[in-house]
């Protein structure tokens, strides 16, 4: 451990740069680690606050995406919509029509005291009637350090059961949703149930209620989701995620991420943590395209897809998978072999197709 | 990912472009290709942007939705679409050919060739189906009662999307193809499949601008923007790039509200033909790109089968334009339980013809399969005429072949051989397979060919290859050990007893085996719709009683 930085708050305070406010870690980049979970440079960077976007600015490799205002609308509206007057069509969703809910007041100052006002409502929820919580706060420790995480809804029904509900704007078309989007849906569900765990254990159910717009309308239509596999898969990811403190140990006392700070200093810092890329981080990490780069510097197969490696055994650059492919020594790797006849059978038939009849 | 593919992409990256994946093109493409580029509002389902369409590249058809959460507009879009596309689609209508009486039916009519619609990568694809079922439930002015009438043509447009987008899930169709699915099936780019649906990153390393590599056009056509922020190559739809949304296009629509709702026609009209413009450049790149692409693909050789299988989609084309003239109702939302079923099995057995026919018009697809120890090519050392037993002796001529492929085969496995001029395939079985004796030496005593190839001799260099008829053992490949394969020809031969001219290879020919079926035989038959067992719904209603499918719920407010 550090001996200067006598916390780990400091420390994770001083990656991030002085003067720079955390970025807070929601429950997509939660599953997105835990979708990821070998990569030390996403779990510090994440757990730092460090504002990833503004250092593959820096970097000069920005991230390529970013929300439209129509669909940040859209979204916005179609919440309200679900919520409005005392959450009655949420009610209806959860199969409750024409009943009350008491939607407590969670305003709180700070994210500390709106966790622990959360807490209180869910305790304080009466047996035998609905509460609806509107944007709670939940606390969730993750490699050594906290995070908060705000669902869209959680319902406490008359059995005392909390149900996350998960509001999004893409639609259900005749009884079907993009199953990509249902899959990220569940995964991000899946953290919020984590997170109620953690308040009592077993009184969240594992089937979350995600409320889409129905068909082409805005009218919300709901589907409960299992979301036990999702919970079990981040469960033992976020368990494998290195601790944070020995992410940071390992590093020099001097690095920093701070955006503003000369380029090839962020450079260095940022290349002084290992990172796991997959092409899959392109779409949900903002340090991507830099490590993208960084990946295919090193002419490693990873930047081609993780599913190539259980072909490759122990060949792990490009230019090592070439030279086996054409290598002539005695070998007993199998993938070396496999490699050679592959590349033998590939160059004969382009030339069967070249020099054939036309 | 198949290992052929990994070396392939291994090799994109040395040479810093892409190579070939395939050496003959698999997929139809139409003489006159109608190229489809949609664009959505983010966010929103059922609310198109705007679109380009045509079948010329140089005038292309621009459709643009000024404002897309209003009703009457993008009603007014659909018009538009249906006025490009349908009579596309009534040209090729009406121009039959008869095709000859068989046993099992009378003669009839097939369309003589089928318009092809192009779009440019997956999400397209799924976007026409979306756009197939946001219209073909629409109710038209022909309706008296219909709150919000579209013009006629639009649900007819609905349909035929709807059938296109339907036919698009049978392998090896080409109605209805998305052009970087069409690209990747004949390249190898060196970056991975995910990044492979980039349309321009996709391009730009098959056919890199002159002065930058195949990485290099990728990185730009991925993240590369001009000095106003926007990307130099904005995405291929139907999502927009949130920068132009939030940056240009959000700004404009403003303007558009603001002179709509103040009457004032002058700047109202201003404010559209911004919006166009700014629409339509997001879109005229990617409409380049896929015309680039259609070039690239025109490039290569048809692959043998490809007409045939066109003939399928010909067909596919008919059957929905006699349905359409019977006056059937719109497809479904959801098919009964024997439509659904017969779909599956129609689209699995299209899967197996697919991926036997690719493998025998392309070496480089065989290549694959024989890696993969699905097939086998070697020469063939000596035949040996046998005969079957009973009342009339058929030939059974016994073949000894060496090969450096492994195939996983036990004795008693079917292969299949393809016969030059014969209509289905050779079949034979395979007796055994052990190591070739003498060639190459080092193996040990337990060389069994379930060991698969590993340490031996030297092979020569990729480039030293020999060329494909090599007429003696020693001018195989040798990169790894030989096997002596011996197969038993059981059919193919004729009727006679002695086997027919040409039918029975000689020693020192070059011969391929497969061990899949080259043609598909549906399976067994499904019960007619109206016999469907409870377990399975029960018989749908009966046509004539049924209740036609109700449009979808209009609300008063336009929610979109």
């Amino acid at each position: 451990m550090s001996t200067t930085h006598h916390t780990l708050r400091e420390r994770l305070a001083a990656l991030r740069g002085p003067g720079t406010a955390p970025r807070p870690l929601d429950a997509r980049a939660l599953a997105a680690l835990a979708a990821n979970p070998g990569c030390r440079r996403r779990a510090l960077m994440d757990a730092a606050g460090v504002d990833k976007g503004a250092v593959a600015e820096a970097l000069g490799a920005p991230a390529r995406f970013g929300q439209s205002r129509f669909a940040f609308s859209r979204g916005h509206a179609f919440e309200a919509r679900v919520k409005a007057d005392g959450c009655a069509e949420l009610l209806r969703l959860l199969g409750a029509e024409g009943a009350r809910a008491q939607v407590p007041d969670l305003a709180a100052a700070g994210p500390e005291g709106r966790t622990a006002r959360t807490r209180l409502a869910l305790a304080e929820a009466p047996r035998g009637g609905w509460t609806l919580l509107d944007h709670p706060l939940l606390a969730v420790e993750v490699a050594g350090s906290t995070v908060f995480l705000e669902p869209d809804a959680v319902a406490v029904a008359p059995d005392g059961s909390w149900t996350v509900v998960e509001i999004k704007s893409f639609p259900i078309l005749d009884g079907a949703a993009d199953a990509m989007k249902v899959g990220a849906a569940a995964r991000q569900a899946a953290v919020y149930v984590l997170a109620l765990d953690a308040v009592e254990a077993g009184r969240a159910r594992s089937a979350i209620l995600l409320v889409c717009p129905k068909d082409f309308s805005n009218l919300p239509t709901a589907e409960s989701v299992d979301v036990r596999k999702q919970l079990a898969v981040t469960r033992r990811q976020l368990a494998r995620l290195t601790r944070i403190e020995e992410i940071a140990a390992a590093l020099p006392e001097a690095v920093t991420f701070d955006p503003a700070a000369p380029r090839p200093e962020l450079t260095a810092a940022v290349d002084a943590v290992p990172a796991a890329y997959a092409p899959e981080c392109l779409s949900s990490c903002e340090l991507a395209f830099h490590c993208r780069a960084r990946a295919r510097e090193a002419d490693a197969v990873d930047a081609l897809g993780r599913a190539l490696r259980s072909d490759l055994g122990d060949l792990t650059t490009l230019a090592s998978v070439r030279a086996a492919s054409c290598s002539t020594a005695p070998t007993a790797d199998p993938a070396v072999a496999a490699l050679r006849r592959a590349a033998a059978l590939r160059a004969e038939a382009l030339a069967a197709a070249t020099g054939g009849p036309a | 990912m198949s290992l052929m593919n990994v070396l392939a992409r291994a090799e994109a990256v040395a040479a810093g472009r892409a190579v070939p994946a395939a050496t003959v093109r698999h997929r139809r493409i139409a003489e006159r290709p109608l190229v489809l580029v949609p664009l959505t509002t983010a966010g929103e389902a059922g609310a198109p942007l705007g679109a380009m369409v045509g079948t010329d590249r140089a005038e292309p058809t621009l459709l643009v939705v000024p404002q897309p959460l209003d009703r009457e507009l993008r009603f007014a879009f659909f018009a538009g679409l249906a006025a490009a596309v349908l009579p596309v689609v009534d040209a090729y209508a009406d121009e039959v050919e008869t095709e000859p009486a068989t046993k099992n039916r009378e003669e009839v009519e097939v369309c003589a060739d089928a318009p092809q619609i192009v779009v440019p990568n997956s999400a397209a694809l799924d976007y026409v189906r979306l756009l197939g079922r946001s219209t073909r439930y629409l109710r038209t002015v022909e309706d008296p009662d219909a709150p919000h009438p579209v013009p006629v043509p639009v649900p007819l447009l609905g349909r035929w999307l709807t059938h296109y987008a339907e036919r698009a899930r049978t392998p090896g169709s080409s109605l209805l193809v998305a052009m970087t699915e069409l690209l990747t099936r004949h390249w190898a780019t060196g970056q991975s499949a995910m990044e492979d649906q980039h349309l321009g990153a996709l391009l730009g390393w098959i056919d890199p601008p002159d002065g930058l590599d195949g990485g290099s056009a990728a990185a730009r056509a991925q993240t590369g923007r001009g000095p106003d922020g926007l990307l130099l190559s904005p995405p291929a739809g139907p999502a927009t790039d949130p920068v132009f949304d939030n940056r240009v296009l959000a700004p404009a629509l403003e303007r558009y509200d603001a002179a709509r709702s103040a009457g004032a026609t002058g700047p109202m009209r201003v404010a559209e033909a911004d919006v166009r413009r700014l629409v339509a450049s997001q879109l005229r790149p990617t409409w380049d790109d896929v015309w680039h692409g259609v070039d690239l693909l025109r490039a290569l050789p048809e692959g043998a089968h490809v007409e045939e299988r066109w003939k399928r989609d010909r067909w596919s084309f008919t059957g929905h334009r006699d349905r359409l003239r019977a006056g059937e109702p719109p497809q479904p939302r959801r098919d009964d339980a024997v439509t659904a079923a017969q779909k599956l099995a129609g689209r699995e057995t299209a899967q197996a013809r697919l991926y036997a026919q690719e493998a025998l018009d392309d070496p480089l697809v065989m290549a694959a399969r024989r890696l993969a120890g699905e097939a086998f090519t070697g020469t063939v050392l000596s035949v040996e005429m046998t005969w079957s037993e009973g009342r009339r002796p058929m030939p059974r001529p016994l073949l000894t072949l060496t090969t450096p492929d492994l195939p996983q085969a036990d004795p008693a496995t079917r292969a299949y051989r393809a016969l030059p001029g014969a209509k289905s395939a050779q079949t034979a079985e395979v007796v055994s397979l052990t190591p070739a004796p003498g060639v190459p030496a080092q193996r040990g005593a337990g060389g069994a060919p379930a060991e698969g190839p590993s340490a031996a001799g030297g092979g020569p260099a990729a480039a030293d290859v020999p060329p494909a008829a090599g007429p003696a053992p020693a001018a195989e490949p040798q990169s790894g050990p030989l096997w002596q394969v011996v197969v038993r020809l059981t059919g193919g031969m004729g009727t006679g007893k002695t086997p027919r001219e040409g039918s029975v290879p000689e020693p020192g020919d070059r011969v391929t085996f497969t061990l899949f079926a080259h043609d598909q035989r549906g399976g067994p038959a499904l019960p007619e719709a109206e016999a469907t067992p409870w377990t399975h719904g029960g018989p749908p209603q009966a046509r004539e009683t049924a209740v036609p499918e109700a449009p979808d719920t209009a609300t008063a407010e336009d929610f979109l």
